[in-house]
């Protein structure tokens, strides 16, 4: 059962080969024998999930199965769960139980999934690693002295062992797509304002968009139907017309103008990435697409503009974490400076007290302009060599990762050199724009990944693109060693 | 852009976060290595560039001003670390 896919799991579900509770069991098993190593749950919710199993087998034999009936996921333990801790992998939070559903969680719910659990992360969704989550590392199950990626790392791992057919993550600056790369996984980051930020707690609010972490773009799109669409209580939502994800699959990819930018091919870059990447381009040649060299300019501004866009915002959005209201609040406080001052330090680790002190800094008095308007004004420049890229380019295509999942410790004591593994991703956020990861080969048994980004809100031509090549090739249903 | 100790209490005192004095120097290295890697901003001219706050430029929307939350008071004080009568407890601010 464990390595499934979606499509396969309603296949059965649908055709009563196997019930939601004996796939559920399945499921709540494999993360019994194997959890134990990978850590890729903070919170494993089975007593409901077989409820939520048992409710949905009988929807289905009454007729009323909602299109996702019965099937498990895990959600990133960022977005918000009525009635079950939220610990976004914070002590601050670990005795956060959310009071409320993000509207993520409750579209999905009406979708009729089951819930597993809730899947850790980099604490707060700080970092490429999944090393900074208060409750321990993720293991890589393609190789267990390997981080996953991150943020989105528990998820990722999750799914590649086969604790979960697919599962929630969210993506600030790469947090679904980097871990998909090193997992081996099909990540969509949807366009900002496609997906709810409604509950889903925040990090760098101009940035963060939530998006499945799937085995296949065919199971992404499945689940992207029931995520995505307008909803009034985010602020930034945007009203534009969500289309049949699954129905878009087969749109032909012949005569569509995939861009190469000559910057992500820059040194850094691993070269069994680079051959890989461009062994998957020839193979969309294959397929009738046409290759154009482009330029994104402004690339390599991206990583310096974002880690002051994304600590501002997270400085901002972290003050509420004061132990007043909810959350962890340090023994015994003499007055109520000491409440603050040493609730956070206490409650935030190492990398989040980081980010947040930078971005307190690019905040202040006298450095506002230097910093923090300067970096949104880079911010328009790079967005502009994507707005004219997409003049002549239906796609533009490149590696998702830089490296390929990288051993535990090796990078968690420098943080400059973690942040260029987002390289390739971060300036799809800043951009706004959609983007997927795919698998696209291998590196010493390590996965690695190919990039599509898309245009505003083009997530069907992205999942389409990605579903064609995973037709003619097998690099996503490779299963991990470590997999159950 | 390299930081001093002064700068480090600052931030600190800004950010609400106590810092063990043991914890400076590395704070200092770290967060400098991080502000130089951000300055390579300062480089390139934006002289009539608009900052973008949102990637379609787009604002936020309003709503109309009507009460449409019910009241969850005692749900949502259950969390809280300390609570008498709906109100919030904290140490005493005033003598």
């Amino acid at each position: 059962m464990p390595s499934y896919t979606v499509a396969e799991i309603l296949q059965k579900l649908e055709s009563r080969e196997c019930s939601s509770e004996e796939i559920t069991q399945s499921y709540l098993d494999a993360i019994a024998k194997q959890d134990g190593t990978i850590n890729s749950y903070i919170t494993v919710t089975a007593e409901q999930a077989l409820a939520q199993a048992r409710a949905a087998d009988e929807l289905r034999a009454k007729g009323d199965a909602p299109a996702l009936c019965g099937l498990p996921i895990a959600h990133k333990d960022i977005f918000c769960t009525d009635g079950i801790r939220t610990s976004c992998a914070s002590k601050m939070l670990d005795n956060f139980i959310a009071p409320y559903n993000a509207t993520v969680v409750e579209k999905l719910a009406a979708a009729g999934v089951v819930t597993l659990g809730k899947t850790n992360l980099d604490e707060f969704a700080m970092g490429s690693s999944n090393e900074t989550s208060f409750y321990g590392p993720v293991r890589n199950p393609w190789d267990i002295n390997c981080v996953p990626g991150g943020s989105s790392g528990g998820s990722a791992a999750a799914v590649a062992a086969g604790l979960a057919p697919i599962a929630t993550g969210t993506d600030t600056g790469g947090s679904i797509r980097q871990p998909a790369a090193l997992c081996g996984l099909t990540g969509l980051k949807p366009s900002y304002g496609r997906v709810s930020r409604y509950g889903m707690i925040a990090f760098a609010s101009s940035l963060d968009q939530g998006g499945p972490i799937a085995r296949t773009a065919e199971d992404a799109a499945i689940m992207m139907q029931a995520m995505a669409g307008f909803d009034l209580r985010d602020s930034t939502s945007m009203d534009v017309p969500v289309p049949d994800y699954r129905a878009a699959l087969n749109n032909d990819i012949k005569g569509k103008k995939i861009g190469v930018p000559k910057e992500y091919f820059s040194a850094g870059l691993h070269p069994d990435i680079a051959a890989a990447v461009q062994t998957a381009l020839a193979e969309y040649q294959k397929l009738g697409a046409e290759l154009v060299e482009i330029s994104l300019p402004h690339t390599e501004l991206a990583v310096p503009c974002y880690y002051v866009i994304a600590p501002a915002e997270a400085s901002t959005n972290l003050s509420r974490y004061d132990g007043v209201r909810y959350g962890y609040r340090c023994e015994d406080p003499q007055d109520l400076d000491d409440l603050y001052t040493r609730t956070r330090e206490e409650g935030f680790g190492e990398e989040v007290k980081r980010r947040i002190m930078v971005g307190t800094y690019a905040l202040s008095a006298g450095f506002y302009d230097a910093y923090y308007r300067k970096a949104q004004q880079i911010r328009r420049l790079i967005r502009n060599d994507f707005v004219e890229a997409f003049k002549q380019v239906d796609f533009i295509a490149g590696p998702t990762a830089p490296n390929p999942a990288f051993a535990l410790g090796e990078k968690a004591n420098d943080p400059v050199t973690m942040y260029l593994e987002d390289i390739y991703t971060i300036s799809v956020n800043l951009a706004g724009l959609p983007a997927i990861s795919l698998p696209a080969g291998f590196s010493n048994g390590k996965p690695v990944s190919l990039q599509l980004i898309g245009r505003d809100f083009d997530e069907a031509g992205l999942l389409a693109a990605a579903h064609q090549y995973q037709q003619i090739s097998d690099w996503h249903r490779q299963i991990a060693p470590h997999a159950v | 852009m390299s930081l001093d100790q002064n700068d480090i209490a600052k931030l600190a005192r800004l950010a609400r976060i106590r810092i063990e004095p043991e914890s400076v120097a590395d704070l200092q290295q770290r967060l400098g290595d991080i502000l130089n890697m951000v300055d390579t901003m300062q480089a390139v001219d934006t002289t009539g560039v608009d900052p973008m706050a949102n990637p379609y430029d787009a604002f936020q929307r309003l709503r109309a001003d009507e009460v449409t939350e019910t009241d969850q008071r005692e749900k949502f004080q259950a969390i809280a670390p300390s609570t008498e009568d709906g109100l919030y407890l904290v140490p005493k601010v005033i003598d």
